[in-house]
């Protein structure tokens, strides 16, 4: 074989984190190529935000090795590890101008003035900071302060990009505007990213791949694509997507052709076909499994994907419509439990109707309930 | 860093509880300046008018002899040199005593909360625990301790002494302003590349005005008033203001020259005084910065 995977421009391997005997970082093995932009994303507490201490160098690791550009860096100084950080609280210097906080990595570095400046006016251009060079931070705005912030990293032009969770503190609207920014930054510069959020919407949206941590272990690592259709367990199919995948408890039956699912619905039962991808020889009669469906999946009859040969409809009484504009999110009772459709946004549907849901068959994905993984 | 804005409360109170407050008020005020009032009337008198037995009287003759005096000729002690040269004793004295406890504190503060190390707590509680004992008990250690180091007697001495004793305080000050001072700040700075010192002198320093303030105002006030360790660790040529104001006072040869005394007193409180007024906003809103958010 003469196929050489494209080279790990960061590494890391068998990271271990312990404070005292708390263990909060379990062995975590990541790669990332150069150019890549790798989302760690999960709940509160699940290590993400430490994971990236870790990289920057803010926090000593327990064992392990971190390596980027085919240098170890576990032991550097946080300087010496030629990364650049973005932080939740943007963390400008509130006693500096706009200007003095972008030109104070280079300062420290010891870069001659007349440099620094022409790196400040590239950059601030970019950003379209030029007004700002001579304000103090405390008379600029949420997404001026973020712009700042980012100005600060990008003057330095390292080999590694690290962001803390740089759009928590922004309203509703700013962030999707910053976001977008920062996807057109990644495509414009081709730099390396490793970028902290716990909003799933900004993983899926601003990453090449991305790693969903639990507990200060990694649950799945891959693209959005695959994260997002092929999630490894039920953690991460419930964790990725809004509103969330639907989970539905069945039954794997024998069939004519081999066997169905069958879910209790309303007095009796409903049978559904076993979701495309997974081997006949895994199941067996009777054994318990858990669906998960996308919300997308399951919509209005008209709404169905043409183009799927799976396609199996259900009566279930709506209980509540939640119009988002330009979908339709319609809850209803099946299989025993609350799922959620999402339908046109000119569906017609209303509380209290028993109206048919189709379940696309082929975007489903089957769990195994004893050890919680995708089969 | 910036404060939360004090609560208004708005009350509707009715005239005569109104008036019943102020009247209380100016009651109390008047107690409390009364004495300001008897040592600034006296000082401002020939002795004769006090001798009367005239306190509250306003002078009939108005005159400033007896702050000249107080200020340059009067007898201390041995010699009549006034107050003049241990004002500039106290001087000596108190300012290297404040720059150093200030800024060692403000040192101890940046390492007890962004440099932690194990332990570190324990540290800043024995530090604390300097502030809680007794002058007294410090004194007999603390002179052998100078007469071991040759500073016995010397303004030196009381600078390492009043440097010493002002450690805990203004350590504790430091520790609870910098506890509440966003450690983001000095991991960016670690980040673009500051050292220890750097980061201390470019991120925290510039921003700690207010318990800079505080420390300051405290320190100078404390080192500035003491009167104990003064009396015990200087000589006759270092004799702090208070311990000069006390042989002027207490001189058991002549005539108890009360005028001349007030004066004295007033100079020997003026310096805290004008700090008190020129930074006293500053010191309430930094002991509130401290208390809310440390």
């Amino acid at each position: 074989m003469t196929h050489n995977p494209p080279k790990a421009f960061m590494k890391i391997s068998g990271l271990r984190k312990r404070y005292g005997n708390v263990e909060v970082l379990k062995g975590i093995d990541l790669e990332l190529e150069e150019g890549g932009f790798l989302v760690l994303v999960g709940p509160s507490g699940c290590g993400k935000s430490t994971l990236l201490n870790t990289i920057a160098g803010l926090e000593p690791i327990s064992e392990g090795t971190i390596t980027v550009d085919g240098h170890v860096i576990n032991d550097l100084h946080p300087s010496m590890r030629d990364i650049a950080m973005v932080f939740q609280s943007y963390a400008l210097y509130p006693n500096m101008t706009v200007g003095g906080n972008i030109a104070f990595g280079m300062e420290m570095r010891g870069v001659p003035k007349p440099e620094r400046e022409k790196a400040i006016a590239a950059v601030s251009k970019t950003l379209q900071i030029e007004h700002l060079l001579g304000r103090k931070p405390s008379q600029l705005s949420g997404g001026q302060r973020q712009r700042v912030a980012m100005g600060r990293a990008l003057v330095r032009d390292p080999k590694l990009f690290l962001f803390d969770e740089p759009l928590s503190n922004l309203d509703a609207k700013l962030r999707v505007d910053m976001r977008v920014e920062i996807k057109r930054l990644h495509a414009t510069t081709g730099k390396t990213i490793i970028y902290v959020t716990h909003d799933q919407v900004e993983a899926m949206t601003l990453a090449t791949k991305i790693a969903v941590l639990k507990d200060g272990e990694v649950q799945q690592i891959g693209t959005p694509y695959e994260i997002y259709n092929r999630p490894s367990n039920i953690f991460v199919a419930d964790f990725m997507g809004s509103p969330a995948m639907n989970l539905l408890p069945a039954t794997i039956v024998a069939a004519t052709d081999g066997f169905a699912l069958q879910m209790p619905h309303e007095q009796s039962s409903v049978a559904l076909a076993i979701p495309a991808g997974i081997a006949s020889s895994k199941l067996q009669s009777g054994q318990q499994v858990i669906l998960g469906i996308r919300p997308e999946a399951v919509t209005d009859k008209d709404g169905a994907d043409r183009n799927s040969n799976a396609i199996v409809t259900i009566n279930g009484r709506v209980e509540l419509v939640e119009p988002a504009g330009s979908d339709t999110f319609v809850i209803a009772q099946i299989g025993g439990k609350q799922i959620t459709s999402r339908m046109r946004a000119d569906a017609m549907v209303r509380r209290g109707e028993t109206v048919p849901f189709a379940f696309n068959l082929e975007k489903a994905v089957l769990f195994d309930p004893a050890n919680q993984r995708r089969m | 860093m910036s404060a939360a804005p004090i609560q208004q409360v708005a009350v509707r109170t009715s005239p005569v509880v109104r008036a019943l407050i102020y009247t209380l008020l100016i009651v109390a005020a008047t107690y409390y300046l009364l004495p300001l009032y008897v040592m600034v009337v006296n000082s401002l008198k020939p002795l004769d008018e006090i001798r009367q037995g005239q306190m509250m009287n306003l002078p009939q003759t108005w005159t400033l002899d007896p702050w000249r005096s107080a200020w340059s000729t009067a007898q201390i002690g041995v010699s009549p040199t006034g107050l003049l040269p241990y004002f500039m004793n106290s001087f000596l004295m108190v300012v290297p005593s404040v720059i150093l406890a200030t800024s060692f504190g403000a040192l101890n503060g940046y390492v007890l909360t962004k440099w932690r190390f194990r332990g570190d707590n324990y540290v800043f509680g024995l530090i604390l625990f300097s502030c809680f004992i007794p002058f007294q008990i410090v004194i007999i250690p603390m002179a052998t301790l100078l007469g071991f180091l040759g500073l016995s007697g010397t303004i030196a001495g009381l600078i390492l002494v009043h440097t010493i004793y002002g450690l805990g305080f203004t350590t504790m000050f430091f520790r609870n302003f910098y506890a509440a001072f966003p450690t983001e700040l000095v991991r960016s700075a670690m980040v673009d590349g500051a050292g220890f010192f750097q980061i201390f002198f470019r991120i925290l320093l510039p921003l700690s005005a207010p318990i800079i303030i505080v420390t300051v105002i405290w320190q100078f006030t404390n080192v500035w008033n003491d009167f104990l360790f003064g009396a015990s660790f200087s000589d006759f040529d270092s004799f702090p203001m208070t311990v000069a104001l006390n042989n002027l006072v207490n001189s058991s040869t002549g005539v108890k020259e009360y005028n001349v005394h007030f004066a004295g007193a007033i100079l020997a409180a003026l310096p805290t005084l004008i700090v008190y007024v020129v930074s006293g906003r500053y010191f309430v809103r930094g002991l509130m910065a401290g208390a809310v958010k440390g």
